[in-house]
C-alpha cells in the first residue's frame, strides 16, 4: 500500500500577523512558517497506519512553500520512507489541488492523507478538492483509519461527540482531523541526520491552471466591537477582581 | 443560472439543525434581495420537510444510500439538485458535512467556494463573503466571481429563521450514480455520557494548550475543585488524551452555556468559540492580547497563567 501524505507550511500563528500594504493579503515576507498542524496529524495517522499494516509512507510538499523542507525532513526522521517536492507554487487551495493531483495522477496512491484544513485555506479544504480533481471518493474530519481488504474504514467525527464509522474503497483522499494518538517527536539529532543524507527530490508535474474564482477585497483584523474589558495588575490583584465578578454572580461563596 | 438559494438541510436524528435554520435565514434574504427563491435540499425519509416552512421549496431526494449521513452519496445527491435546480449560490455548514462536500462541489460544479464564511452580502452586482482565517486573527472580504458560489458558513455566525408556514415539496428521482457507491456506514456512535456534563455546570474552568503539558492539569483541578466547577477543555487536550472527549468544548465537542466560563491558555480559535460564546460571563486569561478569545470574553487579562491559577486557588480556599 502506497500512502502519500501531503503536507503544507502555514504561517505560525503564534507570529505577529501584518497584512500587505494593498491591504488585500497577509505579508508572508517576515512571516515564519511551521508545518500545519492538522498535517501533522495526518503524517501520524499514516505512520500508525504503516506500523499496523505494512506499506510505503511517502511525504509530499510543494516546492514554493516557505520552509517545507524542514518538515519533509521530519517526516523521513519520524519515519516516512521517502519525501517528495511537486515543483510550484499556490497560495490557493484549488491551484495547490490542481498540482498535487497532477502528481498524483502520474505517481497513484492507494491511499492519500493531509490535515482536515489549514488555517490559511481561504477557497476550501485540499482533501475534497483533491479527490475531486482524481475522481477519488473522500471522507474529512477522520480521527482514526483502518485498513481492510480494497478499503479503508476510517472514523469520522460530527458536532457533539457524534461519530461515524464509514469504510471507504481504495484509492481514497482522507482529511485528517486528529491521529489515534499524539503526532510522535523527532529527535534533532535524527532530523539532521536526513538532512545530510540526501535533497529532497523535486518532481515536475503538468498541472492544469486553476484559480479559486475569488477576489479579495481586502484584509482586515476583526474590529473590536465589543473586545474584552482588560483587568490589570499582579497576578494577586486579578484574582481579586476575577473572584469579586464571580462572586457578584452568586457562584463562590463567602 | 437563476437567482435561488440553495441551503442544504443536516438532521440529528429527526430534528432539523439549528445550523440548517441559520443558513435559511441567510438564503431567504439573498433571495428576496436577487429576486428569487430559497430553497432547501432534503436527503434521506422526507419528514423534516414540514420543519423547513420559511423556503420556497424543499427538493427532496429519498434513496436507500442517504438514510445515513455518507459523505459521497450526499455528494452526488447534492450535486444533481445543483444540476437540476441550478441555484446562484449554494449554502453549507462549515462542520463535518460542510467540510466534507463544499470544497468537492467548488471542483464538481466549478464553482468559487468562500469557505470560513461568517457573513455573506450583495453589493450590486456582486456576492461578498466575510470569511476567516488564522484561526480568526484575520477577516478577509472576497467577492465571488461568476454566475454561481459556494460557501460554507461558521455556524453561530448568523441568526437562525423561524420557519413559518409550509413550503413547496419537489421530489426528484435518485441519481444512478446512487446505486454504486464507494462509501457505506458501518456504524453510528453516540456520544457517551461523562463522569460529568459540562453542558449542565453552572461555572466552567477550561483549559487549552497554553497548560504546557499533562502535569500542569493539576492546576486546573486545583482550582475547579476550590471553585466547585468541572475542568474543560480545547480540542488539543483532549487529543492529546489528557482528558477524556466529554470534556471538549466547540465545534466537534459540546456547546455550553454556563454562568461563568474562565479560559486559560486558550486562544480562541473559531471551532473553540462556537461551543462556548454564548456563556454569560466569559473570562479570558492569555499571555497573547491579540488572542482572539479576548474578543468574546467580557474580561481578560494577559497574566500568566501559572501564576493566576494559583493565586486563584488560593484566594478562593480563602
Ligand atoms: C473540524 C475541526 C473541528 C474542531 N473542533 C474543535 C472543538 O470542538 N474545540 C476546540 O477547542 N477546537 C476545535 N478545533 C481546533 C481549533 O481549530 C484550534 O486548533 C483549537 O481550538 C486551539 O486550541 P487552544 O486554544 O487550546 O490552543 P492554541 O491555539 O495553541 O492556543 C494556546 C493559547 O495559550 C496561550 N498561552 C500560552 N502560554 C500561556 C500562559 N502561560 N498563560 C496564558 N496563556 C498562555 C497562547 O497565547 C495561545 O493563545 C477544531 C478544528 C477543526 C479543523
Ligand atoms: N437525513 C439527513 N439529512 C441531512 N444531514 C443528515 C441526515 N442524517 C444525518 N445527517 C448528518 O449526518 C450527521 C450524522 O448523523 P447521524 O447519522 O444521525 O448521527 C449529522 O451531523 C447530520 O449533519
Amino acid at each position: 500500500m502506497r500512502i502519500v501524505v501531503l503536507m503544507k507550511a502555514v504561517p505560525d500563528l503564534v507570529e505577529e500577523i501584518e497584512l500587505t500594504p494593498e491591504g488585500n493579503d497577509i505579508d508572508r515576507e517576515f512571516l515564519k512558517f511551521v508545518l500545519n498542524e492538522w498535517d501533522d496529524q495526518a503524517l501520524e495517522e499514516a505512520l500508525l497506519v504503516k506500523e499496523a499494516s505494512g506499506g510505503e509512507v511517502v511525504a509530499v510538499g510543494l516546492a514554493g512553500d516557505a520552509d517545507i523542507d524542514q518538515s519533509l525532513y521530519t517526516a523521513v526522521a519520524k519515519g516516512a520512507d521517502s519525501a517528495v517536492k511537486v515543483i510550484g507554487e499556490a497560495t490557493q487551495t484549488h491551484e495547490r489541488a490542481a498540482l498535487l493531483a497532477a502528481y498524483l495522477r502520474e505517481n497513484p496512491a492507494d491511499l492519500v492523507l493531509t490535515g482536515v484544513q489549514a488555517p490559511d485555506d481561504l477557497d476550501g479544504q485540499l482533501a475534497p478538492m483533491l479527490a475531486a480533481h482524481l475522481g477519488l471518493p473522500h471522507v474529512s474530519v477522520v480521527v482514526a483509519v483502518a485498513v481492510g481488504e480494497g478499503a479503508v474504514v476510517v472514523r469520522q467525527e460530527f458536532a457533539g461527540g457524534r461519530s461515524q464509522e464509514v469504510s471507504v474503497k481504495t484509492p481514497a483522499v482522507i482529511g485528517v482531523q486528529a491521529a489515534r494518538q499524539t503526532p510522535r517527536y523527532a529527535p534533532i539529532s535524527r532530523i539532521r541526520q536526513v538532512m545530510q543524507s540526501g535533497a529532497l527530490p523535486e518532481v515536475a508535474v503538468a498541472a492544469e491552471a486553476s484559480g479559486s474564482g475569488l477576489r479579495v477585497r481586502r484584509m482586515y483584523e476583526p474590529e473590536k466591537t465589543s473586545h474584552a474589558h482588560m483587568l490589570t495588575g499582579s497576578a494577586d490583584e486579578v484574582a481579586e477582581k476575577i473572584i469579586e465578578l464571580i462572586r457578584a454572580r452568586g457562584l463562590v461563596k463567602g | 443560472m437563476s437567482n435561488d438559494v440553495l441551503v442544504l438541510a443536516e438532521r440529528v436524528g429527526k430534528q432539523i439543525t439549528d445550523s440548517t435554520y441559520e443558513l435559511l435565514g441567510k438564503a431567504r434574504e439573498l433571495a428576496d434581495a436577487w429576486g428569487g427563491r430559497a430553497e432547501v435540499a432534503l436527503f434521506g425519509p422526507s419528514e423534516g420537510a414540514e420543519q423547513l416552512g420559511g423556503a420556497d421549496a424543499v427538493i427532496c431526494i429519498d434513496h436507500p444510500a442517504l438514510s445515513d449521513y455518507v459523505p459521497e452519496a450526499y455528494e452526488t445527491a447534492l450535486l444533481h439538485v445543483l444540476t437540476q435546480r441550478a441555484p446562484r449560490l449554494l449554502l453549507l455548514s462549515n462542520a463535518t458535512v460542510g467540510l466534507d462536500l463544499g470544497a468537492a462541489l467548488s471542483v464538481r460544479w466549478d464553482a468559487p467556494l468562500a469557505a470560513y464564511a461568517v457573513d455573506l452580502a450583495v453589493d450590486g452586482d456582486a456576492l461578498v463573503a466575510t470569511t476567516q482565517i488564522l484561526g480568526g486573527k484575520i477577516l478577509a472580504e472576497v467577492e465571488l466571481g461568476g454566475s454561481r458560489a459556494i460557501a460554507t458558513v461558521v455556524g453561530g455566525s448568523l441568526p437562525p429563521m423561524t420557519p413559518a408556514g409550509s413550503a413547496e415539496v419537489v421530489t426528484l428521482a435518485p441519481p444512478a450514480e446512487l446505486d454504486s457507491s464507494r462509501m457505506s456506514v458501518l456504524q453510528v456512535f453516540e456520544p457517551s455520557g461523562g463522569d460529568v456534563d459540562i453542558t449542565a455546570a453552572d461555572m466552567l474552568v477550561s483549559i487549552g494548550r497554553g497548560i504546557g503539558s499533562q502535569d500542569n492539569l493539576e492546576l486546573a483541578e486545583e482550582l475547579a475543585q476550590a471553585l466547585g466547577a468541572p475542568v474543560s477543555a480545547s480540542r488539543p487536550i483532549i487529543d492529546a488524551g489528557w482528558m477524556p472527549k466529554t470534556r471538549q468544548v466547540g465545534k466537534s465537542g459540546l456547546k455550553v452555556k454556563p454562568k461563568a466560563y474562565l479560559a486559560f491558555g486558550i486562544s480562541g480559535a473559531p471551532e473553540h468559540l462556537e461551543g462556548m460564546r454564548s456563556a454569560e460571563l466569559i473570562i479570558a486569561c492569555n499571555t497573547d492580547a491579540k488572542a482572539p478569545i479576548f474578543d468574546v470574553a467580557h474580561y481578560g487579562t494577559t497574566v500568566d497563567l501559572f501564576d493566576l491559577m494559583p493565586a486563584l486557588a488560593e484566594k478562593v480556599k480563602g
